[in-house]
């Protein structure tokens, strides 16, 4: 058995382009077929990508840096630094006295810079008016659809030191 | 009165029932594959496996449809 067509001695010419228009709906079905089912290969090989990907990251390391001082921010006040690497910018923001948060400063959404909006006490992203809660990063409105990835911090004496992120994408 | 299509009619049909198909299969693959980005870039990398594994499913789906439609096509055209 044949894995396609029957075997012919009609050269491939002839058959792909008929003169006959009832044979040229035959052809130009099939021809579309072709194109669709190779479409949906493209799709298993999208698939088949993310799936390497997943299979051959290795676990990011995380460098301890120290990012700000304890009172070198006033409360309510920010300040942008980088981590893990310099490509990879951050914000920093106090919300009380005793309390700092640390998120990504790229939106989920397109990679804009998000800024701390005081007044409402969330972040913002002014591309596309996305916004997160400064309490988890959660998508509080807006067309991001997952959350800012929080950069954990801890207090070393009079340091705040960031030692890792969470929720980063790849 | 003979309301019967006349052959060819019918596998034409048959083939246009069978595009049918792959076009809704395709959509749903196209949808998989940008959940799979998504959930993928927010950190979910368990979701990979099983989103490859049903996008090769519906792809064999496709691949049976058009072998489908090319025998229809191999037998009505060479009679």
């Amino acid at each position: 058995m044949s894995w396609f067509r029957r075997p012919s001695n009609t050269p491939l010419w002839r058959d792909e382009f008929s003169v006959y228009t009832a044979d040229e709906r035959y052809v130009n079905r099939r021809q579309f077929t072709k194109f669709l089912t190779l479409t949906s290969f493209g799709m298993v090989a999208g698939n088949l990508w993310i799936l390497a990907k997943s299979a051959l990251r290795r676990p990011p390391s995380f460098p301890r840096v120290a990012v700000a001082t304890l009172e070198e921010i006033p409360v309510g006040g920010v300040k942008v630094f980088n981590y893990p690497s310099a490509e990879d910018p951050c914000i920093l923001v106090r919300t009380t006295a005793d309390s700092y948060v640390a998120y990504s400063q790229k939106c989920t959404h397109l990679s804009c810079a998000v800024y701390y909006e005081k007044e409402q006490n969330r972040l913002e992203c002014p591309c596309h008016q996305g916004f997160f809660s400064i309490a988890d990063g959660s998508v509080l409105q807006g067309p991001p659809r997952r959350p800012l990835p929080r950069v954990e911090l801890q207090k070393d004496g009079d340091r705040l030191v960031a030692i890792r992120t969470e929720g980063a994408s790849a | 009165m003979n309301n019967s299509k006349p052959p060819q009619s019918r596998e034409l049909t048959a083939i246009d029932g069978a595009m049918v198909l792959i076009i809704i299969l395709l959509i749903v693959q196209i949808w998989l594959l940008s959940a799979t980005l998504e959930s993928y870039l927010a950190g979910h990398r368990d979701v990979a496996v099983p989103g490859a594994i049903i996008s090769a499913v519906l792809f064999a789906a496709c691949f049976g449809l058009y072998r489908f439609v090319d025998r229809i096509d191999s037998e009505v055209r060479k009679g």
